[in-house]
């Protein structure tokens, strides 16, 4: 059994891991849908949207663990789940095909303002990444906004799934736009936005989705997840187990 | 003199670059894609340039692979393979060439790609860009998928022809 590493975490390297567990986490729950999404066309649109996002995770999570002496495949397979900052609504079951879709534009829409500031960060290896990534988010951001219109105003039956995954997931979005000393540390560095600085353009963006598939936002709530700090829910070690699996029983195995 | 040499090394091995299919669309040469930035000739060694296309694209090794096979076939090794993610690679880097190339492949070649900056989400009264049919050059189609069987296409089918048909996303 393949023993776990252990980082420092400075705040730029808990900066970093935040966004590459957040890629790295929803291209793991994305990659569930192989062979199971509604049409293959929708499977194959998911599958190669996870495969952006494990993409982006290798080459944030590289960059994370260069300075440390970790690779990309030791931070993805080898960490501890404290050790795992993807805020909570990334980690949450996949649900079904509304959920998904529902998430997938929130993350998305989040991670395109986020590449957006990030794309003039001053660590210049990031700002790399963020400039090929944000052109593909704004297609996750596409496709996911077009299916929310779809079913939001389409069948009684997509409206009541839609409006079922909107109560779920919008409580964990209140986590995305919490600032703390890693976000002051980030924006005084120039290594990226706060994150508070991204929740107006966020609402905006998801405000004119939402009106235009007659679906409206829960009130905001006292409900705070905590994933960003490495409290997770029930669901990560689950989702660890699975994802870590080979790793950890075939030490440094490759495909 | 050694200049020369040095130049006509790297030369030789851009026409070379120029066999090397991309393993996905392999009417393409990885020069047509625009996906080789520089060849640099380090006296002890080549070092190609490259940028990859997508951040997730599973060719990217392969590729890697394939041109280092080609320029020892060519007898210009050694060489080694250096990425290179700013500026990020875009379609309008496609050679004309490979345009043309793509269409009689039976794929509709990219549009010129979206300026960078805001880009506001286009849902109300949304048409994806008209794109001609590269079989009979209708411009009656419509999309079917945003995503097709790699990241870098989308799924599209001809109104006149009846026949589908792939488009070379512009990114």
């Amino acid at each position: 059994m393949q023993g776990s590493v252990q980082l420092r975490s400075d705040p730029a390297t808990q900066y970093l891991l935040r966004i590459g567990d957040t890629c790295l986490i929803l291209g793991q729950r994305l990659g569930e849908w192989c062979g199971h999404a509604p049409v293959i066309e929708e499977d194959i649109a998911l599958t190669n949207m996870a495969l952006d996002l494990i993409g982006q995770a290798r080459a944030v999570l590289t960059h994370a663990g260069k300075a440390q002496g970790f690779d990309e495949d030791q931070l993805a397979f080898l960490r501890d789940e404290p050790d795992y900052l993807n805020p909570t609504l990334v980690e949450l079951p996949r649900g079904d095909f509304a959920f998904t879709m529902l998430r997938n534009l929130m993350v998305a829409t989040w991670l395109k303002l986020l590449w957006q500031r990030l794309a003039a960060s001053s660590d210049a290896e990031l700002a790399a990444i963020a400039g090929k990534a944000l052109k593909e988010a704004r297609y996750h951001q596409q496709h996911a906004a077009d299916w929310v219109v779809r079913l939001g105003d389409g069948t009684p039956e997509s409206r009541r799934r839609s409006e079922t995954a909107l109560a779920q997931l919008w409580p964990y979005a209140a986590e995305l736009f919490e600032a703390d000393a890693v976000d002051d540390a980030a924006r005084a560095s120039g290594l990226g936005p706060g994150a508070a600085e991204l929740q107006e353009p966020w609402l905006a963006e998801m405000d004119q989705v939402l009106a235009e598939a007659a679906l409206t936002a829960p009130k905001e709530s006292s409900f705070r997840s905590t994933g960003r700090r490495g409290i997770h829910s029930e669901h990560m070690g689950h989702l660890l187990a699975e994802m870590q699996h080979l790793q950890r029983a075939y030490p440094g195995g490759v495909w | 003199m050694t200049t020369a040499l040095a130049a006509s090394r790297a030369e030789r091995a851009w026409a070379v670059l120029d066999g090397v299919p991309d393993p996905e669309v392999p009417a393409l040469s990885v020069r047509d894609l625009g996906i080789v930035r520089d060849v640099l000739d380090h006296g002890d060694g080549l070092e190609i340039v490259l940028t990859p296309t997508y951040s997730g694209c599973p060719a990217t090794e392969v590729i890697e692979r394939s041109v280092l096979d080609a320029l020892a076939a060519a007898g210009l090794g050694p060489a080694r393979v250096t990425l290179r993610r700013a500026p990020a690679w875009t379609t309008d880097w496609m050679s004309e060439a490979g345009k043309r190339k793509l269409r009689d492949y039976g794929i509709a070649p990219p549009g010129p790609a979206l300026a960078e900056g805001e880009q506001p989400i286009r849902i109300v009264g949304r048409r994806a860009d008209a794109v001609d049919c590269p079989r009979c050059g209708s411009p009656r189609t419509e999309r079917l998928s945003a995503f097709g069987s790699t990241a870098c296409k989308s799924l599209y089918r001809c109104l006149a022809c009846r026949e589908p048909f792939e488009h070379f996303k512009p990114i």
